[in-house]
């Protein structure tokens, strides 16, 4: 974050001088219309000024700047982005009416600039309205309003508007407005307290939902309703179960009427139905349960250890892990359990927690490899191995809803007395650049990412998933 | 008579705790507690109190109370150890279980949990299988020694619950257990 910042106040400095060559460059990419090429294995962050929003009227000061910085925090996070300081500008257009002076801009080398204002509605409701402007080709790129009933959650405005100004200028959806649930840790390693928790992808808007009396592990968002689905011991001498937790109002379910422990739920793509695994005489099998029905089914049979199960986007197959082969290593299914075919063969390594991407192209997974932990992706079929971010521990992927962003967590090594594993969450970008920790209240792990929140629900999502 | 347990509990170890004449006392109750809280936490609370009475009435009387948990720890062992990624058992580890066939035969009232567990090296929820493996194996030899299956259930806690701290082979392999447990039913 720093080494960013530190460049960009040089290449402020510098293109006040160099100005007349830098504007012939930008002049030919405005042509082409402002594009980030995001495949780029190594790309220079794209300069935006983002001005502190306008108040309309009173009561919005406090929105309207602090909107404007949550919108710059993301673009800045992630990594695509360097919003400029802005220390740096020189004139501010008075509202989003008025046509900004872009010769004011080009200087500080913007590419882009966003002007905004927040005004309150009636029944305490808030809105925005912001332009994204092109400014070396001086065209406006998008122009939004946006409203949420509650100024309370005025942070979904500011996570929109971001995921619009990344869209408009990457190509690909945004991620912001989405949340992660996660497991807090806290206490001695022999005794570790560890609590179901959710927040905003930023970190902020944190909450427990579980009280630290019963241990418990991941979790799993619904992509259709407010629900996550995870692991828990509610008595230490019965096997843990898998269960199913409304968010909204802490209803909860055991999934399943299993003898063994059930572990490694996940949804469907279509939210319908969680796949998990039950472990009874020393066998680990995949099951699948439909969540309208409560049918259950059978999905492997081998006397090896089956786990983590994923489904494909399109809920055709199903990739898992599954020591069969005398170690830990990558299978894939299809979703009715026919074809099972093993797609990881570099050798030496241990292969666990594959997650389907959500663009359907890549699995990410955890590799354990001449002593370390580490995170990669493959595509579907095995092919194309990259290996994005190694650690003592690094465990566990979880996809940001466009699929372009990993979050895992990371766990050091702990000295005698178990002090110092700090387990946190970080994200990654898929070139393996741009690795950033979430700042968690407490030590954290087992991330889960959500889907876009506006996305979370189910006459938008349709069933997919054969019966 | 058992509802008044508690209090006659509480009283006794607040008479260990205020007199500091009694400090054998108190030191085979931290002792107690350390052992219990080794193997596990769910008997922690129950196990200790019982220990805490007992210590604090005969601070010289020696050995756990038999068929106890801490009878089991202490007089018959109460884990085995397992290789890296492994659920094989060793000889040392089928004598271990055999004990506790003795120990079952002995008090035909007590059954067991066989909690598996794994070390840090590994990821989550394939050491929640690994731990059952290890649980069921321990199992699965015990039945073959003639105990009544329903007298012992496994659960797994992969690697959530260490035996011992830090990340060292030493640890690593004290980690990599199957430890029996005085069921509550």
């Amino acid at each position: 974050m720093v080494p960013y910042l530190a460049k960009m106040i040089i290449a402020v400095s510098m293109a006040v001088v160099i100005f007349p060559t830098l504007s012939l460059v930008f002049a030919q990419t405005s042509q082409k219309k402002l594009v980030v090429n995001v495949n780029e294995g190594t790309y220079k962050p794209l300069p935006i000024a983002i001005p502190d929003f306008h108040a309309v009227g009173s009561g919005a000061e406090g929105y309207a700047v602090s909107i404007s910085k949550v919108i710059s925090d993301n673009l800045q996070r992630s990594g695509l982005f360097s919003p400029i300081d802005k220390r740096a500008f020189l004139s501010i257009p008075n509202s989003v009416k008025e046509r900004p002076n872009f010769v004011n801009w080009k200087p500080l080398n913007a590419q882009a600039l966003v002007i905004g204002e927040a005004k309150i509605l009636p029944n305490n409701a808030l809105g925005i309205e912001f332009v994204l402007y092109d400014v070396f080709a001086e065209q406006v790129m998008i122009r939004y309003q946006l409203s949420i009933s509650s100024s309370k959650a005025w942070r979904r405005l500011a996570h929109t508007a971001a995921d619009q100004i990344y869209k408009r200028i990457t190509g690909e959806s945004g991620y912001f407005d989405t949340r992660v649930v996660y497991i807090s840790e806290r206490g001695p390693t022999k005794k570790r307290k560890k609590r179901l928790s959710i927040m905003d992808q930023d970190g902020h808007n944190h909450k427990y939902l579980t009280d630290g009396n019963s241990l418990v592990l991941t979790p799993r968002f619904s992509p259709i309703r407010d629900e996550i689905t995870y692991l828990a011991y509610f008595d230490e001498q019965q096997p843990p179960r898998v269960y199913l937790l409304n968010i909204e109002n802490s209803d909860q379910v055991t999934l399943g009427t299993f003898p063994g422990m059930t572990f490694a739920p996940r949804f469907s793509p279509d939210g319908r139905k969680v796949i998990m695994s039950m472990a009874e005489r020393g066998n680990t099998d995949i099951y699948v349960m439909d969540l309208l029905t409560l049918n259950q089914k059978q999905l492997t049979t081998h006397p090896a250890i089956d786990t983590s199960p994923s489904y494909s986007p399109d809920c055709s197959k199903i990739v898992f892990e599954s020591d069969r082969g005398g170690s830990q290593q990558l299978y894939v299914m299809n979703s009715n359990g026919k074809n099972q075919r093993r797609i990881s063969f570099k050798r030496g390594g241990r292969y666990g927690t594959p997650v389907w991407s959500p663009r359907g192209d890549l699995i990410a997974f955890t590799k354990f490899y001449k002593g370390s932990f580490h995170i990669g992706v493959m595509k579907s079929d095995g092919s194309g191995e990259r290996l994005l971010t190694k650690g003592f521990i690094v465990e566990g992927p979880t996809w940001a809803p466009n699929g372009r962003v990993l979050m895992f967590y990371r766990q050091q090594r702990q000295n005698e007395k178990g002090e110092g594993s700090n387990p946190r969450l970080y994200s990654i970008d898929l070139t393996g650049h741009n690795e950033r920790e979430i700042i968690t209240p407490e030590d954290a792990s087992d991330p889960a990412w959500s889907r876009l929140t506006s996305d979370i629900d189910p006459e938008k999502i349709k069933k997919i998933c054969p019966d | 008579m058992r509802l008044n347990l508690p209090l006659v509990v509480a009283a006794a170890f607040l008479l260990a705790a205020c007199t500091t004449a009694s400090e054998d006392a108190a030191k085979s109750v931290s002792g107690g507690e350390k052992v219990a809280s080794s193997s596990s936490k769910t008997t922690v609370s129950s196990a200790s109190t019982t220990k805490t009475t007992k210590s604090a009435e005969k601070p010289l009387s020696a050995g756990p109370k038999p068929g106890s948990q801490l009878d089991l720890e202490i007089n018959v062992g109460d884990r085995v150890l397992f290789d890296y990624d492994k659920s094989t058992l060793s000889s040392d580890s089928r004598t271990t279980i055999g004990r506790w066939a003795e120990w079952l035969m002995a008090y035909p009232a007590n059954k067991i949990i066989i909690e598996g567990h794994a070390d840090e090296r590994g990821t989550r929820e394939y050491n929640l299988a690994l731990g059952e493996r290890r649980a069921n194996a321990a199992r699965e030899y015990l039945i073959s020694l003639g105990v009544n299956p329903n007298r012992a259930k496994t659960i797994s806690f992969g690697k959530e619950r260490p035996a011992i701290p830090g990340s060292n082979e030493n640890a690593y392999a004290q980690n990599r257990r199957a430890v029996a447990v005085l069921s509550k039913d």
